[in-house]
């Protein structure tokens, strides 16, 4: 899980250098992260972890902090 | 039947005091009725398509429902005996079979509104393309009316199917309480395109009568209408003139034409959704707000998150994102990874995605090339202003004066020009013509029409634009109070007298100052056309 969580960190870092992703936990409700960051995101996160992110899962709770994406990557390996 | 005849008004009225007057657990039945009534007066043969609509969604999303019931019921059964991969698979098995019951049901509306809506354009479009083969295209155009919010009303029921097939809220299992949901009159005539799980609680829990509520919501109603009647209806003989005739009306013509439909679109469209949301707040059915104060956007992408942002939150929803995450774009983004580099692989689907859902966008407001070309502009601004963001992230550092109101007051008045200059695209006839007018601002400077009398040609008299200036500056000073709120519920609750009296003024505004006269007939709102 730490694993997956510092290399979502560095896909985030590599969006915005300026945000702190590190403790930052209103990602899309603060509107830090647009729709074009999401897929951005997804596309990145789908090439590293080998995984499918459905529509239905591109809601705020999923991508609101790094340790929710982290969450659902590791839920969507498991499945 | 428009917002404005006197028919709907007398209706609403008395719609209103049914609503209260009849017990609760009946009220959501007379929203039905009255929408039912609504419709069937623009036409009885309405009534079908948008039945229709009702009936497939209803049957359809139950039996999604039960299919998903039944896939988990499934699973629990054999939960010792399957492996995971066993449960894997037969969760995707039971989750195509669900998916092919929403494709029938996306593929039998949205089909209906291609063949209504699109029919001729596509026909008109096959025959051109027969003719450069030298043969003269005679293919049939169909023609059909295009029924009332058919764009509205479709968009709203198939985003709740999606929701379903989604699992995110279980499905209506009244008929009629989802028919309601699918033919709310206020929404019908332009919308908001509003999500099932925001708008039917208010919808059939029947509220009472609470006075702020009803006094906010008949100040909203009214601000509608000041918008409409006073400013849109009235600058519209001089948004027709200027657009009739393009060979007269070219350089700074086309300028004022330009300004004057911004003018009017913006308060057509607001004016409306005011109206629409004020009825429901009297009702107690909170509705989505469709603007946030457009004018004020710094950049075309803020713009858009702005302006009918019900239309945008349902194309990034179940167009944009789905498009994104589809595997043959995450396909195409890791070969054009490989194949050309990290950098545009990692962009390509937001680019390809940001393409298709503006070239929709276009096709919705209309079936014509100038729709098309619109849509595919804005996406073309949007995605340069994208990737020009770091640009201007440097820009804003080096330069503190970029830092301040000034500037951004600059920003939102090149954003305003930019959509107008966008919008022309609505007002001309085909696309090679919108760009002539827009070129002729540029190099025909017939600057004299604003000083020689010119502008009194145009249908419109001092007194219209002294209306018109003041009705603007009205609206401005109301979207920078409004920043912080609502003005109207500030005012309430600073004095109840205060409120009372800013509702009879507002009436007064709008019976003084409404665009009527002899042979006064309201325009139709401008997205109804869409």
């Amino acid at each position: 899980m730490n694993e997956i969580r510092e290399t979502i960190l560095e896909i985030l870092q590599d969006l915005h250098e300026d945000v702190d992703f590190e403790n930052e936990d209103k990602l899309i409700d603060k509107k830090i992260l647009d729709s074009f960051d999401i897929v951005t995101l997804i596309s990145e996160l789908s090439n590293e972890f080998d995984v499918t992110i459905p529509a239905d899962k591109i809601i705020p709770e999923n991508f609101n902090s790094a340790d929710a994406l982290a969450e659902m990557i590791a839920a969507l390996e498991d499945e | 039947m428009l917002f404005t005849d006197s028919l709907f008004i007398f209706g609403l009225i008395l719609l209103f005091l049914l609503y209260f007057l009849i017990p609760q657990k009946y009220r959501w039945m007379l929203l039905l009725a009255a929408s039912i009534a609504f419709y069937a007066y623009s036409g009885w043969t309405n009534l079908l398509y948008i039945a229709a609509t009702a009936v497939s969604t209803f049957f359809i999303t139950r039996k999604i429902e039960k299919m998903a019931g039944a896939a988990k019921d499934e699973v629990s059964a054999h939960k010792s005996e399957w492996s995971r991969d066993e449960k894997k698979a037969f969760k995707e098995r039971a989750k195509k079979k669900r998916r092919r019951w929403l494709t029938l049901l996306l593929i039998f509306n949205f089909g209906m509104l291609a063949v209504i809506k699109y029919g001729a354009f596509t026909m008109q479009n096959v025959n051109s393309i027969i003719g450069w083969f030298g043969e003269h295209g005679t293919l049939p155009v169909p023609n059909f009316l295009l029924p009332m919010g058919i764009s509205f009303y479709l968009f709203q029921t198939m985003g709740y199917a999606i929701d379903v097939y989604r699992e995110k809220y279980p499905c209506e299992k009244n008929f009629g309480r989802l028919a309601l949901f699918v033919s709310f009159f206020p929404q019908l005539i332009q919308g908001p395109i509003s999500r099932y799980d925001d708008l039917a609680k208010g919808l059939y829990a029947g509220n009472g009568f609470d006075a702020e509520r009803v006094q906010l919501g008949v100040q909203r109603i009214l601000w509608g209408y000041f918008k409409k009647v006073a400013l849109a209806d009235r600058i519209l003989p001089a948004v027709t003139l200027l657009i009739s005739d393009p060979e007269q009306y070219q350089g700074m013509y086309a300028l004022l034409g330009m300004l004057y439909y911004t003018l009017q679109l913006y308060a057509d469209f607001t004016g409306g959704i005011d109206i629409t949301i004020g009825i429901g707040q009297v009702l107690g059915i909170p509705i989505a707000e469709n603007f946030q104060r457009p004018f004020f956007s710094k950049n075309i992408t803020e713009y858009w998150r702005r302006w009918h942002i019900t239309l945008g939150t349902w194309f990034k929803d179940y167009l944009f994102y789905p498009i994104s995450v589809a595997q043959p774009m995450l396909k195409l983004s890791k070969w054009s990874r490989e194949k050309l580099g990290k950098n545009i692989g990692k962009y390509l689907p937001v680019y390809v995605s940001t393409i298709v859902v503006w070239f929709v966008t276009g096709l919705w407001h209309g079936a014509a090339w100038n729709f098309i070309v619109w849509g595919l502009m804005n996406a073309v601004i949007i995605l340069i202003s994208e990737r020009c963001t770091p640009l201007y992230s440097r820009f804003h550092k080096k330069f503190a004066w970029s830092n301040t109101h000034a500037y951004d007051g600059f920003q939102a008045i090149r954003t305003t020009l930019m959509m107008g200059c966008l919008r022309m695209f609505d007002c001309y006839r085909d696309v090679p013509l919108t760009f002539k007018m827009f070129g002729t601002m540029f190099y025909k400077w017939n600057v004299h029409v604003f000083w020689d009398g010119s502008l009194m040609q145009l249908k419109l008299t001092a007194a219209d634009y002294g209306v018109l200036l003041a009705g603007t500056v009205i609206l401005f000073i109301a979207s920078l109070l409004g920043r912080k709120g609502s003005v109207r519920k500030r005012i309430w609750d600073r004095s109840r007298v205060l409120s009372c009296c800013m509702t009879v003024t507002l009436l007064l505004i709008v019976l003084i100052f409404g665009a009527y006269g002899i042979g006064y007939d309201s325009s139709q709102f401008i997205y109804n056309q869409f």
